[in-house]
């Protein structure tokens, strides 16, 4: 398989050229759209009757790694990973494909294989899709879901004195670099590609849904990027930068300067609204890193803190404040 | 000036190969062919503390590093205890290591490898290491991906062992895109560099 110069969720356009274009879109004025691209959530939701909604998203990127079937894993699980964010389940899923019409076909099945064995594990299933011939490779999913409206997690509700956890080490975009210059870690891609086949399904079987004020999953954007997103310009985050995790050998990779467009793109986008007090380089360029089918970033009151992480493995990584001259400010 | 083109190359190449040409160099100037390219090897030059301007060249950047009088951090750094550069020690050049084809010696081809995989796990470990590696003829692969001695190759890096492949041969292997650790040498610096070494070791 074609290897991507910048594969999965580090081909994202920055977030910036993005909102300038989607803030000149004429805007529908239907009333069943609960949430729409105006609010920067992770899907869009459309109430169906008085009890339920739809949820309806789409993610596709070209290849981050040479296996197909492991590529097609990685896309469905990233696919599917919005409508989780938003508290629902997935019920069908249709597939995007572009590809070369010069390659091997079996390749492009066992990306499908892959993808659909995702949608099956998540108790969905494959209804169709759409191929065209592309130069290069790029697979994703277009997926719909349901949830109850009185069950919808939005990105942009959290509340002051919130804590903030999330479901997977972060790195993904920093141990695929090392790839890129031959100078991987094979357990440390082992445990990133385990990472990024790994739905984020289960949070809500653990943690009840009323304690969650606010929740998205973290991709192409970094962690500051789309933690910057839930703050919505209300409120200020404080980050424990010592305390993010990531991916063993990502301090190694950052050491030896494996620094990637998406990560200084999120920079950018952030610019002057993040503010790093503490620690070092490191503590920057993970917390800007893309990630490829990131875990779940969530917000809950003080009081149920504590409690979080022995119910759900995932680790606390920052805490909402009022709002301050800047939005993010990691120590 | 040592001019590097990193146009067509994309993040993290370019840091890369300003960082890996800034350990054999005091001044550089790096083409890239994207504005992040730029601000990437910013960031690299302020953790290295080398001194980093750009200007725009048409539609691509020059990016110039240069040390500026400053020590690379390794060297700045290095810890009591740890092995030294004999250059820092006493005042010679130093021994010069050569591998100039595939193995160590002369014998079963498995062996030989054995043997050099060996040898450079015990070289990592002595008091004296050597000033520079040199890698030619067949011994460029050594220093390219999938090289089996890249993890201690990058030891003796960091512990500041300048590292040189032959520019020729990386290019009559069909390498050059592969080189991974280290600066690419030539003739003339290669007779240099083991003309002025107390001693070449060729394992």
């Amino acid at each position: 398989m074609i290897y991507c110069k910048s594969g999965g969720c580090t081909a994202k356009l920055g977030a910036g050229a993005l909102s300038r274009i989607l803030s000149g879109l004429e805007k529908s004025s239907d009333p069943h759209v609960l949430v729409g691209f105006d609010s920067h959530d992770d899907g869009a939701i459309y109430q169906i009757n008085d009890r339920q909604a739809i949820i309806s998203t789409l993610d596709f990127f070209p290849p981050m790694i040479e296996d197909p079937y492991i590529f097609g894993q990685i896309a469905a699980t990233n696919a599917l990973s919005d409508i989780y964010a938003m508290g629902g389940r997935p019920l069908t899923a249709l597939n995007i494909v572009c590809f070369p019409d010069k390659l091997d076909l079996n390749e492009l099945g066992k990306i499908l294989e892959g993808g659909n064995a995702k949608v099956l594990e998540a108790g969905a299933t494959l209804v169709g899709g759409h191929s065209i011939v592309d130069e290069d490779i790029k697979y994703g999913l277009s997926v719909t879901g349901i949830v109850d409206v009185d069950k919808i997690l939005r990105n942009d509700t959290v509340r002051e004195g919130d804590v903030l956890f999330l479901t997977k080490k972060l790195g993904t975009g920093i141990i695929m670099a090392s790839r890129q210059v031959g100078d991987a870690n094979p357990e440390a891609v082992k445990e990133a590609l385990g990472s990024m086949t790994t739905l984020n399904n289960r949070l809500l079987d653990h943690i009840p849904f009323e304690w969650i004020h606010a929740c998205t999953d973290v991709t192409g954007f970094g962690l500051y990027v789309h933690l910057d997103e839930m703050l919505h310009g209300q409120y200020t985050a404080v980050v424990d930068g010592k305390a993010l995790p990531c991916f063993d050998d990502c301090r190694r990779c950052v050491d030896s300067f494996y620094l990637t467009a998406a990560a200084q793109n999120n920079r950018n986008y952030l610019g002057d609204r993040i503010r790093f007090e503490g620690g070092g380089f490191f503590e920057e360029e993970i917390g800007f890193d893309a990630q490829t089918s990131g875990g779940l970033l969530f917000s809950v009151s003080e009081e149920h803190a504590t409690q979080v992480q022995r119910l759900f493995p995932c680790w606390q990584v920052a805490k909402i404040i009022p709002k301050t001259d800047v939005s993010i400010i990691v120590r | 000036m040592k001019q590097i083109d990193a146009r067509k190359k994309v993040c993290p190449i370019p840091v890369v190969m300003a960082k890996e040409a800034m350990e054999t160099e005091q001044e550089i100037q790096v083409i890239v062919d994207n504005f992040v390219a730029v601000q990437n090897i910013e960031k690299m030059a302020r953790v290295k503390g080398y001194a980093c301007s750009h200007a725009a060249s048409g539609e691509d950047y020059l990016v110039t590093l240069s040390r500026n009088g400053q020590p690379d951090t390794p060297a700045a750094a290095q810890p009591a205890g740890q092995p030294v550069l004999p250059a820092e020690c006493c005042q010679s050049a130093g021994y010069a290591v050569v591998i100039n084809k595939e193995g160590m010696g002369q014998g079963d081809p498995v062996l030989s490898k054995k043997l050099l995989s060996a040898f450079f796990f015990a070289l990592t470990k002595q008091d004296i290491l050597p000033a520079v590696i040199l890698f030619y003829n067949q011994g460029a692969y050594y220093t390219c991906q999938d090289s089996p001695l890249l993890e201690d190759l990058r030891t003796l890096e960091k512990m500041g062992v300048r590292i040189l492949t032959c520019g020729t041969c990386l290019d009559y292997y069909g390498l050059k895109e592969k080189l991974v650790i280290g600066g690419v040498s030539n003739m003339y610096e290669i007779v240099e560099t083991m003309a002025a070494a107390d001693k070449v070791i060729v394992p």
